[in-house]
């Protein structure tokens, strides 16, 4: 019986295993044709053309704005949700709150796609007057709306768990709620809103499908008004080309080099989020 | 409490017998007599791909090996006797028809499919028509407003599909003719997010294959020589519409059974409605 478990158990790490092998020799073989300065470097993304070029830059760059755009959208708003929830809502009010983030955090991608392709492309493009709505900025709404849920909730529980003596100490001392809120609470939770913030990113970072319908897809560095014009993410690139890319080609492979960038990527990311956690933990 | 050592080589062999197996059991059931192997074209492969799956549903004693590497790599594979069916989306050159007969394997042409595209955009737009040169202008960013070609004073947005999409390889062949794309085209995953983002943005210009039937964009014409073509069935058939071109399948003269009823299945009504699901003009 217990042999199941383990089964269940070592399963997990063995296709977490096999999963970078594979993802790792087919990256390896793309080296052996294209240079790793050029790849890392590259500032043209053209499959395709002549002399093909896998420059990361232009994707990584995508990636990094529309990332960024969601963050600076999407923290204010979810730490405030976040203290909302955690400190001021009475118990009926949270009761609802609540479970209406999660519901959020539902919501199919390939759904929040499709209503910032139909509602918030039109919008933004009459409101600038861009050649077209598919911009950075709509990615960066759309995603975060989708990092929201997640930093809500983290955030919450780092500031649910900040222990009762300490804002009592703080009440004891004459302050008040408010007083209490953003001199005590928020700093004792700081690291824990902190991984909310990066656990966000990593969610913002991994998304494709959203981001794929409302970005424009543009493998280009733009020169000004970054978040009004289209970028190609990392993963809209491979989801773009994969479909019908021949197998075995240097384009093949330069796909499974841009995901091994992308794995490493949000690996860390959630290294930096556990790192940033413990430290909360025993800071308390 | 951990685990007995035995226990735990039992569970290591298992693990192992189990991926053998799993390993083992893709290799199986490799008959070369049903086993047909065909390469080439990128822009027939989905469309192979397709034909393929569906056949061997109902053929469950048949394997079909779908590769690309594109036309010419098929046709290579063909001389070499590495493929029984080489897809192409040019016909074969003499000197190609020579060589596989050098080699004793005569090929046998078959079109299998019409391919064309349709150039869109949006509704209000005025512009009717567009010749070839404009098209291939407007694609490299040399002509960058509406005005240019005679529509209203606004910025030409330029919509194109992922460079892996057949539809997009084709227009590059056959409208860019070696002259590189803009480098600031938006870029859609799929046919539907171009006709959607043309029916939208009253500065769109989009093309899509042209079994797609559309109300909610507007279809330009292609102006050869003057006279204005529309992308009809009738004339992608013809070849009068400029973007369009046969897809072929080549084949030994004297193919094996298996390969001679794939081959009938792909041009009998149900292959060539395939062909029309696809988004390609059947035979």
């Amino acid at each position: 019986m217990k042999s199941l478990f383990f089964i269940g158990g070592i399963g997990t790490i063995l296709i977490l295993l096999l999963i970078c092998v594979f993802l790792f020799s087919e990256a390896s073989n793309f080296f052996k044709t294209y240079g790793l300065i050029d790849f890392l470097a590259g500032s043209a993304w053209k499959p395709g053309m002549h002399p093909e070029l896998f420059g990361l830059l232009p994707l990584l760059f995508g990636t990094a704005a529309v990332t960024l755009g969601a963050i600076i959208l999407a923290v204010p708003i979810g730490i405030l949700s976040a203290i909302y929830i955690a400190e001021l809502a009475g118990p009926k009010t949270a009761e609802i709150l609540k479970p209406s983030v999660e519901l959020l955090a539902g919501i199919p991608s390939v759904v929040l796609g499709f209503l910032g392709m139909a509602l918030l492309v039109p919008i933004i493009q009459r409101t600038f007057d861009l050649t077209t709505g598919q911009t950075a900025l709509t990615g960066s709404v759309i995603l975060g709306i989708m990092a929201l849920p997640t930093i809500i909730s983290v955030s919450e529980d780092a500031i649910s768990s900040v222990p009762l003596p300490l804002r009592n100490g703080s009440f004891a001392l004459g302050a008040n709620h408010w007083q209490t809120i953003y001199k005590v609470v928020i700093p004792a939770a700081f690291s824990g809103i902190s991984a909310s913030v990066i656990l966000g990113m990593g969610r913002a970072i991994g998304e494709t499908m959203a981001v794929m319908m409302v970005t424009g897809n543009m493998a280009i560095i733009p020169g000004s008004d970054v978040f009004l014009s289209s970028v190609r993410t990392i993963t809209a690139t491979i989801a773009l080309e994969m479909g019908e890319v021949a197998r075995g080609t240097e384009h093949y492979y330069a796909l499974f080099a841009v995901g091994v960038i992308l794995f490493i990527m949000t690996f860390c990311i959630n290294l930096i989020a556990d790192a940033v956690k413990r430290r909360h933990q025993l800071e308390v | 409490m951990k685990m007995k050592k035995s226990a735990r080589i039992k569970l290591t062999v298992l693990l192992s017998v189990l991926l053998i197996a799993l390993a083992g059991a893709g290799c199986l059931g490799q008959n070369s007599d049903n086993q047909i192997y065909t390469s080439g074209s990128t822009t027939v492969l989905p469309l192979m791909q397709e034909l393929s799956a569906k056949y061997m549903e109902s053929h469950k004693d048949v394997t079909i090996i779908v590769s690309g590497g594109g036309s010419g790599v098929g046709i290579a594979d063909f001389i070499d006797g590495t493929n029984d069916i080489a897809m192409s989306s040019r016909a074969i050159r003499d000197s190609e028809v020579e060589a596989a007969a050098s080699k004793n394997r005569p090929p046998a042409e078959h079109t299998i499919a019409y391919d064309g595209i349709t150039v869109i955009v949006h509704p209000s737009n005025n512009v009717s028509n567009l010749t070839m040169d404009q098209l291939q202008k407007i694609y490299s960013g040399e002509i960058k407003n509406w005005k240019d070609v005679g529509g209203p004073d606004k910025e030409i947005a330029v919509i194109a599909r992922d460079s892996a999409s057949g539809t997009q390889e084709f227009f590059t062949e056959a409208v860019m003719r070696g002259v590189p794309y803009r480098n600031d085209m938006i870029t859609q995953s799929a046919t539907g997010a171009v006709i959607y983002e043309t029916s939208q943005n009253e500065k769109a210009i989009g093309i899509i294959g042209a079994a797609y039937q559309v109300t909610s964009v507007k279809t330009v014409a292609v102006n050869v020589n003057g006279t204005n073509v529309m992308p009809t069935e009738e004339n992608i058939l013809s070849g009068v519409y400029p973007i369009s071109r046969a897809l072929y399948i080549y084949a030994d003269q004297k193919p094996s059974t298996a390969v001679s009823e794939f081959i009938a299945y792909i041009l009998s009504p149900e292959g060539q409605k395939v062909v029309k699901d696809l988004g390609y003009a059947p035979v």
